[in-house]
């Protein structure tokens, strides 16, 4: 049966399971637009591009599914260009679909003409011009494949405006060639036994938990090995989540603004079990004196993580659930009572600097608010956050039992990812209730998509931390730049204002008795809700392992 | 040290983009690269000679680097087995004809020729491995190179020995063939 390009883009979208899409209409993706009323499709009208890709990337990491966002050419498909190299660096999977000027146009910098497959080729995990109508079938089939298998990511498919209207027989691939795709699923045999000796004589063993682990639905084979070889684990930013904070196992989060003592263990360990992690350089500090007594086994999907900054002793190159099921039989139990006291040694120790041990001073602190949304969530609420303090402060102290809860832009550090993905997060979890934590700086850059969220009535509670300082920049010019502030000043709208101008609730909070109640109401509406936290300007995140030094070199947080 | 690297390519628009944007954002150094067709109708072959300063070590990770891109099939590193290596360069002497016959027998001694004559100068084709075109560059540079092209190396590994293959690949079957459904079907 002949379909148009557009509707047979639709058909093959559908049988990926798509039903929710965020996206912005335009002269070169009209016809996708118009084929699209006669699908089974929620389209969310986004304010900006980049929202709907954080929105798309939101629903993705929440619901385990690929998303999907749309954009017309030219700045449409640049707008989209923030939330691909987001999605990229974080491995989440989300099919992108631009518009592109009719395929004879191409070349001849037609209006809204830009080269997106060029502009995006190293910020996807793969990308497509499509100029005919015969090919789409088999791209979408190829795109939802590649961006959900392996190691997750976004994948573009660029439609020319010929492509969508041109008919075609329209017959649904049902299986993907592609001759040089091939992730590997089980490591080597041999080299699982070599792990295997290496996990036996190992006397200080910590597991580092990454992303990788929720890519990989890996959270219960984890829980198995750790405790079978009663090994303590620490998360990367990302990982947060796959394993249950609440554990006695669990040391929290690692790296620059990392606990002390999972800084401290790591350093001392005599073998690193690295899990669907890459030893960023936010969590390794120099490389020079990483873990240095450390036998380093490392399982990760992607070939070309393995040594990438961290040579290590035995690499599983395969899928971490598929590793990890086919090792946990092949070692036996153990118990590490001696380290593992050393490690809450440690923990005691820094503890003693808690900012959550202060007396009220009156002030605001974002680590406080953090607990105390904590608290009247019951720990269990979907957090999103922009970058900066905010970000790290709900790191250490919104601490989650459960995965796929925990969406923040880790990789590339995106501002202005906090509303947006929390918005696309409600539509994989309408049920599950939603926190965006904002900054004052990075929630002005996508506050527009309050008006998408009112228009959705989707049930987001954003609370913006407001410090009048691009509080990170500001820290690090305070501890590295003799505190010569530069640029860091921010003048912000009235928050409140700005949300019941959008038709969002708000209320605006100074004051330590007024948290609960707040947090109460905003609680108690369905629909999106605004508070602004006037926050204590000039406080740091701690522990702080400044950039290039080494990791257990940490600036802690000073006695009050 | 420079290695070389065999990369079987789907052929598709596109594809050297991949592979020359891959190696500048991951600030490998490209020697050479050579593309052509090979025996079947869709896959190109490419032959990539590297400047590894670590050694194996840079190898492993454009290698893994490499089967990254959708697109490449296969990857060998062929630095350290038997193989043979050619290169052709097209090379335009400034020569009159009472040098002519100089510059002929220089050629014979390479087993180069003389693909064209005209007043002023001549175009020697020399065939052969890296080294060898160089000697017969530097022993034609006093007379007067006006102009040079070379194909970059194109490399292929003795007898039925394939290269060194440091990354895994899930290939299910024969690698050429891989249908896919689901991630179940990847297990080997």
């Amino acid at each position: 049966m002949k379909k148009t390009g557009a509707e047979i883009m639709w058909e093959c979208v559908v049988r990926e399971g798509v039903e929710v899409v965020f996206g912005y209409p335009g002269g070169a993706n009209m016809p996708i637009y118009d084929a699209m009323l006669s699908y089974p499709i929620h389209h969310v009208l986004v304010r900006h591009e980049q929202g709907g890709a954080h929105m798309a990337d939101g629903y993705a990491r929440a619901s385990g599914k690929v998303g999907m966002a749309m954009g017309t050419s030219g700045p449409g498909a640049t707008n989209l260009v923030t939330g691909i190299a987001t999605a990229m660096m974080d491995s989440v999977p989300v099919v992108f679909i631009t518009g592109q000027v009719a395929a004879h146009l191409i070349g001849g910098d037609a209006f809204q003409e830009v080269d997106v497959t060029g502009i995006t080729l190293p910020i996807t995990k793969h990308n497509y011009l499509v100029t005919r109508a015969d090919q789409i079938a088999e791209v979408v089939r190829e795109a939802f494949y590649i961006a959900r298998s392996g190691r997750p990511g976004p994948v573009l498919i660029d439609i020319c405006k010929n492509a969508q209207v041109e008919q075609c027989e329209f017959i649904y691939p049902e299986t993907v060639k592609l001759p040089g795709y091939q992730p590997v699923a089980h490591a080597p045999k041999d080299s699982l036994e070599h792990a295997v000796k290496l996990i036996e004589k190992a006397q200080r063993p910590i597991i580092l938990c990454g992303h990788g682990v929720l890519a990989s639905k890996a959270e219960e084979i984890l829980m198995n090995f750790a405790v079978k070889t009663q090994t303590p684990v620490a998360s990367t930013l990302l990982g947060l989540g796959a394993f249950p904070a609440s554990h006695s196992l669990s040391l929290g989060m690692m790296g620059m603004h990392g606990e002390v003592h999972t800084n401290m263990a790591i350093q001392n360990s005599d073998l690193i079990l690295a899990f669907g992690m890459r030893f960023d350089d936010r969590v390794t500090g120099t490389l020079k004196t990483y873990a240095p007594r450390a036998k380093k086994i490392h399982i990760e999907i992607d070939p070309s993580e393995v040594h990438k900054n961290v040579a290590v002793d035995v690499p599983l190159v395969g899928d971490l659930k598929t590793v990890l099921t086919d090792l946990v039989p092949m070692v036996d139990e153990y118990d590490h009572d001696e380290w593992l006291k050393e490690i809450s040694d440690w923990k005691a120790e820094a503890d003693t600097r808690s900012i959550m041990n202060w007396p009220d001073d009156d002030k605001l602190y974002v680590p406080h608010l953090i607990a105390d949304i904590w608290k009247a969530t019951g720990g269990g609420a979907i957090m999103t956050t922009d970058v900066g303090q905010h970000q790290m402060w709900t790191a250490q102290y919104y601490a989650l039992d459960k995965p796929n809860r925990w969406l923040t832009s880790g990789g590339a550090g995106t501002m202005g990812f906090g509303l947006p993905s929390a918005i696309g997060a409600w539509f994989a979890a309408k049920d599950q209730e939603i926190w965006a934590i904002a900054g004052d700086g990075g929630f002005q850059m996508t506050a527009a998509e309050l008006t998408t969220a009112v228009q959705e009535n989707a049930n987001v509670k954003v609370a913006i931390m407001n410090n009048s300082f691009l509080g990170m920049v500001r820290q690090w010019q305070e501890f590295f730049f003799e505190k010569r502030y530069s640029a860091v000043n921010m003048l912000s709208p009235d928050f409140v204002k700005l949300a019941e101008a959008h038709g969002v609730p708000a209320r605006r909070v100074t004051k330590r008795e007024e948290v609960d109640e707040a947090i109460a109401w905003a609680r108690s509406i369905t629909g999106p809700t605004v508070i602004e936290f006037r926050v204590e300007q000039e406080d740091a995140v701690y522990p702080m392992v400044p950039a290039g030094a080494a990791l257990d070199h940490m600036i802690q947080r000073p006695l009050k | 040290m420079l290695y070389t690297f065999i990369a079987l390519v789907e052929n598709k628009p596109g594809v050297l983009n991949r592979v020359a944007s891959l190696f500048r954002r991951r600030n490998f150094n490209i020697e050479s690269l050579a593309v052509g067709r090979t025996e079947k109708a869709d896959i190109s072959r490419m032959t990539v000679v590297v400047d590894c300063p670590n050694g194996d070590l840079d190898a492993h990770k454009i290698e893994a680097n490499l089967y990254k891109l959708v697109n490449v099939i296969d990857v060998q590193d062929v630095t350290h087995q038997p193989s043979v290596t050619r290169d052709l360069a097209l090379i335009k002497v400034m020569v009159g004809p009472e040098k002519r016959a100089e510059v002929n027998s220089l050629a014979e001694i390479f087993r180069a020729r003389i693909v064209d004559v005209a007043v002023d100068s001549v175009i020697v084709e020399i065939t052969g491995t890296e080294d060898k075109i160089e000697g017969m560059i530097e022993l034609l540079r006093p007379t007067g190179i006006v102009e040079m092209v070379r194909t970059g190396q194109v490399s292929m590994t003795r007898g039925v020995n394939d290269g060194v293959r440091r990354v895994q690949q899930g290939a299910v079957g024969n690698r050429y063939e891989n249908e896919y459904e689901d991630m179940a079907e990847m297990a080997p």
